[in-house]
């Protein structure tokens, strides 16, 4: 892949190094603010793959939104008081998580290296997508051509999401839906 | 020096699997969801390298509809938090366990 080794490593060493941080610290700020880094430098990897409307959303929705989404929860259940301490899990369940993902992670290794390239047919070379108008207009041509269905879709989705995130927030216990 | 793409692969393959070690292993619903986040974040991934592999914009696509879902999630995700700590006054996943009693 024609990408430069030393913004990916760069990239991946930091996206590495902060989700291991939003695992393991213990304060749930920290952990948020380590995701919002490690979002960061996913969006770094993105535009070097070229794929820069995806590099775009990735910071406006995630970096943006669902980040500021989580830092509000985080702030609304009001981090200080002593309910917000939860207990960590025992070692023998983390010894056999640290396990099992440490394997499956070696076996995912062992069959990518092993594997052959997949064969290519060539229908959006990037000399291609820069005389069609680059990466952005490609996608929202197939986005409004062939994947309109989906696109309609997805604002149902969003709809039942904000209707119900709301509904659930609300109710109160008891039963009573009074304000 | 040239990478590989299954250099970038197994950097996905990392991510995701930190993200299932903290989703087996922390407590916090808050950082059970941040860890969704980052698997999620590790399949989008995948799919652009792909994308970038095979010169096809599907991987692309399929990205768009991932975030998608993903922001629709957490947004329910949370809702269902606030939910969860206006009944417990706990954050803690230990402590969901009216159906035991």
């Amino acid at each position: 892949m024609d990408i430069s080794p030393l913004f990916f490593y760069l990239f991946a060493g930091l996206a590495v190094g902060f989700s291991f941080l939003v695992v393991l610290k213990k304060n749930p700020v920290a952990s948020a603010f380590s995701l919002v880094m490690v979002f960061f430098a996913f969006a770094g990897i993105y535009a070097l793959l070229e794929a820069h409307l995806v590099a775009a959303l990735q910071i406006l929705v995630y970096a943006g939104a669902i980040m500021v989404l989580f830092v509000f929860v985080i702030m609304l259940l009001n981090a200080d008081v002593p309910s917000f301490d939860v207990g960590r899990s025992t070692l023998k369940i983390r010894l056999g998580a640290a396990f099992l993902c440490l394997i499956l992670f070696c076996i995912f290794v062992c069959v990518l290296k092993d594997s052959p390239l997949p064969i290519s047919d060539k229908t959006f070379t990037p000399e291609k997508i820069a005389a069609q108008g680059g990466n952005t207009q490609v996608i929202s041509e197939l986005l409004f051509s062939e994947y309109i269905l989906p696109f309609e879709l997805t604002s149902l989705l969003l709809l039942t999401g904000i209707v119900g995130s709301v509904a659930i927030a609300k109710r109160k216990l008891g039963g009573s839906n009074a304000n | 020096m040239r990478i590989e793409p299954w250099v970038v692969l197994s950097f996905c393959s990392i991510i995701f699997f930190t993200g299932l070690f903290g989703l087996i292993v922390r407590r916090n619903i808050l950082v059970i969801l941040m860890c969704i986040e980052l698997m999620l974040n590790a399949v989008n991934l995948t799919f652009v390298t792909f994308s970038n592999l095979l010169h096809d914009m599907t991987g692309q696509m399929a990205v768009f509809f991932i975030i998608t879902v993903a922001a629709a999630e957490s947004a329910v995700g949370l809702g269902l938090v606030i939910a969860m700590f206006r009944t417990l006054r706990s954050v803690d996943t230990d402590s969901i366990q009216l159906l035991r009693e």
